[in-house]
C-alpha cells in the first residue's frame, strides 16, 4: 500500500452526557486516501466535519467506527486504535497538524517556538535554527517579533507563526486547517510554495482551504465532505 | 535476669595525695538518710543497663528514664546520675565545669557526692577515676580505667534540622547524615569557614553521627582513640550515649575545608602553656585582659612546678 | 514498547469506608508527562503518596525499573533503599514549599542537600552544582545564601524544583505545583517545568485539578473521580473529546481550558 493516509468507512458522533446523552451524529462511511505529492483537500459547507476528519487523522478526537491507517515507513498505525504512546511517537515523527490558531506558550519567543517544533520533529539545533529562521522570514514575520513570545502578536502574525511550527521537520503527512484564514494574498502564496515544496518531496497533505484561490493553488483533488455528513445518520 | 550486684572497682591510685580531699561527715554510706550516691539501687541498676547498651553500640543514643534530681535542668543532672550510677567507693572524683574545678557548678556537684557517697574527690586529673564535666576535657591526656561523664543538653546532632524525634531516629537509624553537612555548608556559606566551634558534630567508630555535647571543637581530637571511657548524660532529654575506649572519634568537614581546631597566638598568661584552650579573662575597668589555661588543673600544677 | 519506569497495578486504599482509591492502574516511562486530574477529594492525593511510597496500598503494587534495568516491588525494597531512591532517582514537588524545603536553610544549602546526602563532601563543587541549579531554574546567583523564607511564591517553587533535580533523577512527583500562584508567575513556572522536563528526558507525574495545566504540560491524562481513573489517554484527546459524562462536566466547567 503506498497510500500515506487512508480512511475506512469511518464514522463519528458526540454523545453529550450534559444534555441527557443527546448523540450528535458528524460524519459516517468516510473513506479517502492520501497519496504521497497528492494534496486532498476537503470541501463542503462549515458544519458538515471537514475539521472533525482532521482531528480523528490526528488522534486529537476519537473515531467511533472504522479503521484511519497511517503509514509510518515500512508499517501502517490505525490511528484510531492506537495507544497514546504510538499516537505522540507519530505525532513526533510522522504526521503534522497546522490549525487556525496557535496556542501559546507563555514566554517563549516566536524562533524559540519554531525551533522547538523542529527539535521535536527530529532536527538537530543547527538545522532547526536555520530552518526557523529561513521560513519565518520568507512567511514575512519582521525581524523584531523573532525575540518576542507571539502572546502579543496580531491573528496574522500568530498564524505565520503556527504555520512555521507546523511545516519546519520533515514530516510525511500534513494536516492543514484552514492555517491561511487570516492571511493576506501574498503571504498566502507563500503558503502555497510551502506546500508545493512538501509535495515534490513526496509528502501528503489533507487540507481545509476556504479560500478558493488557495485551494485552486494547492488541491490535486477535492474530497467533498457533505455525502458523508449525509451518511451519517445511516 | 536479675542484674549481679555492680562490683567494686580497684582503686586505681593506691598512693593518695595530699590534695585528696574528703567529704565533710562522710561515713562508709555517706551522709545518714540518703542511700549510696544519692539514687537507689534501682534506679542506679536501670542507668548502668542503658550505659551498658550505650557502650556496645557506640554514639547510639540509649533513652533512659531520667529521674528528678535535686538540682534544676541545666545544671547537669544527666550527668549526675551517670556518675551516681558508675561511681564506687573506692573512686576518686573530679568535676569541672568549663575547665574549672572552682566553679560554683563544679563545687556543687563534687560536694553533692562528697556527702551523698562519701568518696574522695580531688581537682587533679591524675588522681581521679570518675570526672565529670561540662564543656571541657582536661588537657593532661587521660589513660586507661579513667571515666569521663559529660553533661549535655541537646543530645541530638540532628535537631536543629529536624523538630521530629521519629524523624532523627529514623536517619540515625539509616545513617542518614547528608543533613548533618547542610550544617557546616552553612557555615562556609555564610562565614567562609566552618564557625561552628563548640557541640562540633563528630562520627563516632564509622556510624552514629553524635554531638559531643557544648565541648569547644578543640577538644574533639582529644576524643578520638582515647584510652578513657566517655559516658554522656542528658537528664531532661533523658538520652545516654558513650564513646568507649580505644575508639574512632572523626569531626565532620569537608574536602576543602577540613576540621581544624581553634589556635591561640599566645601562651597562657600565668603558666605560659601553649597548645591548651585559653579563656579570655578581663582584668580591669579599663578593657584589660589576658589569657589563661581553661583547665585550672594543669595550670596550677605548671605554675607550681615552675616555683619550685 | 519497553518496560515502564513506573507502573501501578490495582492500587487500592481506603479510609475507614471510603475508597480514596480503587483499583488504579498507570505507568509512566522516560521523557513522558502524565497529568491525573480531578476535583478535590477525588483520591488524587491519595494515589500520588501510594506511588511515592509515603502510604502503604491495601492492596495493589508499584513497580519501578531501577538504574541497573530490574523492575522491583518498591514494597519489596528496605526503608533504606526505599528512602535512597526518593533522595536520588525521584523528585518530589510538594504544593507547600515549607514541606519540599528547609526554609531557614540557605538557597544554596537545600539545593546541596542531596548532593551531601549522596556522599558530596566537596564544598566547592557542592555551591558550584547549586549555583548552576539557581541559574537553570532562573534564581539569581546572589540569592544563593537567602534562605526561602525571604523568596516569593514562586521562587520558593523553582528552589524546590532545583532542590529535586539536582541529583539527576528520572522520575518527578508533583503535587498541585502552580497553585496558589499569581497567573504570571504560574506561567514562568510552567515554562520551566516544561522545559526541563523535555531536556532531561524525565518521566514526570504531575496531580493538579487544574485543566490548563494538564494540557499544556502533559502529554497523557488520567482523570480521577471518587477514587478510580474514570477515563485516561493523550491528554488533547480526553479534553478535546471527552468521553465519559464526569470529564465532560469537568471540561465544561472550566473557561477554555
Amino acid at each position: 500500500m503506498t497510500a500515506l493516509l487512508t480512511f475506512q468507512d469511518v464514522a463519528k458522533s458526540f454523545t453529550l452526557h450534559l444534555r441527557g446523552g443527546v448523540v450528535l451524529p458528524v460524519v459516517g462511511g468516510v473513506s479517502l486516501t492520501v497519496a504521497p505529492g497528492e494534496c486532498v483537500v476537503l470541501g463542503g459547507p462549515s458544519g458538515a466535519g471537514k475539521s472533525s476528519l482532521l482531528k480523528m487523522a490526528y488522534g486529537n478526537y476519537r473515531c467511533d467506527a472504522g479503521a484511519i491507517l497511517v503509514r509510518d515507513g515500512q508499517t501502517v498505525i490505525d490511528v484510531a486504535r492506537a495507544d497514546p504512546r504510538v499516537m505522540l511517537s507519530l505525532r513526533a515523527r510522522v504526521i503534522a497538524y497546522v490549525s487556525q490558531f496557535l496556542r501559546v506558550i507563555p514566554r517563549v519567543s516566536a524562533l524559540d517556538v519554531v525551533e522547538a517544533a523542529g527539535r521535536e520533529g527530529g532536527l538537530s539545533e543547527d538545522e532547526a535554527r536555520a530552518r526557523a529562521k529561513n521560513l519565518l522570514a520568507r512567511l514575512n514575520l519582521p525581524d523584531r517579533l523573532w525575540s518576542l513570545p507571539p502572546a502579543t502578536f496580531s491573528g496574522g502574525e500568530q498564524q505565520r507563526v503556527n504555520i512555521a511550527r507546523g511545516l519546519i521537520a520533515d514530516r510525511p503527512l500534513l494536516l492543514l486547517d484552514e492555517p491561511t484564514a487570516s492571511l493576506d494574498a501574498s503571504n498566502r502564496a507563500v503558503v502555497a510554495e510551502l506546500v508545493h515544496e512538501k509535495l515534490a518531496a513526496g509528502a501528503g497533505v489533507l487540507g481545509i482551504f476556504h479560500d478558493s484561490e488557495m485551494r485552486d493553488a494547492v488541491a490535486t483533488r477535492i474530497v467533498d465532505v457533505t455525502r458523508f455528513a449525509q451518511a451519517r445518520a445511516a | 535476669m536479675r542484674d549481679a550486684p555492680y562490683p567494686e572497682r580497684p582503686d586505681p591510685s593506691p598512693q593518695p595525695s595530699p590534695e585528696r580531699e574528703r567529704g565533710p561527715g562522710a561515713s562508709e554510706a555517706g551522709e545518714a538518710g540518703y542511700n549510696f550516691a544519692y539514687l537507689d539501687e534501682g534506679t542506679k541498676r536501670m542507668i548502668r543497663r542503658a550505659i551498658l547498651k550505650a557502650i556496645a553500640v557506640p554514639g547510639y543514643q540509649v533513652p533512659f528514664a531520667s529521674r528528678e534530681m535535686p538540682m534544676p535542668y541545666g545544671w547537669g543532672t544527666g550527668g549526675v546520675q551517670v556518675t551516681a550510677a558508675i561511681l564506687g567507693r573506692a573512686d576518686v572524683l573530679k568535676v569541672i565545669d568549663q575547665g574549672a574545678d572552682d566553679t560554683t557548678n563544679a563545687v556543687s556537684i563534687r560536694r553533692f557526692f562528697a556527702r551523698t557517697s562519701g568518696v574522695a574527690t580531688t581537682t587533679r586529673t591524675t588522681e581521679a577515676t570518675i570526672i565529670q564535666t561540662r564543656h571541657r576535657i582536661p588537657e593532661t591526656p587521660l589513660r586507661e580505667g579513667q571515666i569521663l561523664v559529660y553533661q549535655v543538653p541537646i543530645p541530638e546532632p540532628l535537631r536543629f534540622l529536624e523538630p521530629r524525634e521519629t524523624e532523627t531516629r529514623q536517619l540515625h537509624a539509616l545513617a542518614e547524615y547528608g543533613a548533618m553537612h547542610v550544617k557546616l555548608y552553612e557555615d562556609i556559606s555564610r562565614h567562609g569557614h566552618i564557625a561552628t566551634t563548640y557541640a562540633y558534630p563528630v562520627e563516632v567508630a564509622g556510624r552514629y553521627v553524635m554531638d559531643p555535647s557544648p565541648t569547644p571543637k578543640f577538644d574533639n581530637p582529644k576524643m578520638d582513640q582515647s584510652p578513657a571511657l566517655q559516658l554522656f548524660g542528658a537528664g531532661r532529654e533523658r538520652r545516654i550515649y558513650a564513646v568507649p575506649p580505644y575508639t574512632s572519634v572523626r569531626s565532620l568537614d569537608f574536602e576543602d575545608h577540613p576540621f581544624r581546631v581553634q589556635e591561640f597566638t599566645e601562651p597562657c598568661a600565668l603558666c605560659g602553656a601553649s597548645g591548651h584552650y585559653l579563656d579570655e579573662v578581663v582584668t580591669d575597668d579599663s578593657g584589660g585582659r589576658m589569657y589563661v589555661c581553661s583547665d585550672t588543673d594543669i595550670c596550677e600544677t605548671r605554675v607550681a612546678e615552675a616555683a619550685r | 514498547m519497553s518496560t515502564p519506569l513506573l507502573s501501578a497495578h490495582g492500587l487500592t486504599k481506603a479510609y475507614g469506608n471510603r475508597l480514596a482509591c480503587a483499583g488504579v492502574d498507570l505507568d509512566v516511562t522516560e521523557g513522558e508527562v502524565l497529568a491525573i486530574v480531578g476535583e478535590s477529594g477525588s483520591g488524587k492525593s491519595t494515589l500520588l503518596s501510594l506511588l511515592a511510597g509515603e502510604l502503604a496500598p491495601d492492596s495493589g503494587s508499584v513497580r519501578y525499573r531501577m538504574r541497573d534495568g530490574r523492575s522491583r516491588d518498591l514494597a519489596a525494597l528496605g526503608p533504606a533503599e526505599l528512602r535512597r531512591l526518593m533522595r536520588t532517582d525521584w523528585g518530589f514537588v510538594r504544593q507547600d514549599a515549607r514541606q519540599g524545603l528547609r526554609m531557614a536553610v540557605s538557597a544554596g544549602g537545600n539545593v546541596g542537600e542531596r548532593l551531601m546526602g549522596m556522599g558530596e563532601r566537596h564544598y566547592g563543587r557542592i555551591r558550584g552544582q547549586a549555583l548552576d541549579w539557581l541559574g537553570r531554574v532562573e534564581i539569581d546567583a546572589g540569592r544563593v545564601d537567602d534562605p526561602p523564607s525571604q523568596f516569593s511564591g514562586g521562587m520558593r517553587q523553582r528552589l524546590q524544583i532545583a532542590r529535586n533535580l539536582v541529583t539527576g533523577p528520572r522520575l518527578v512527583l508533583m503535587d498541585e505545583p502552580t497553585s496558589g500562584l499569581d497567573v504570571s508567575v504560574q506561567a514562568r513556572l510552567l515554562d520551566l517545568i516544561r522545559r526541563l522536563s523535555a531536556e532531561l528526558g524525565l518521566a514526570v507525574i504531575i496531580v493538579t485539578h487544574d485543566l490548563a495545566v494538564a494540557r499544556l504540560l502533559s502529554h497523557r491524562i488520567a482523570v480521577m473521580r471518587a477514587g478510580r481513573v474514570i477515563e485516561t489517554g493523550l491528554t488533547d484527546r480526553v479534553l478535546d473529546d471527552p468521553e465519559h459524562a464526569y470529564t465532560q462536566l469537568l471540561v465544561s466547567s472550566v473557561l477554555a481550558a
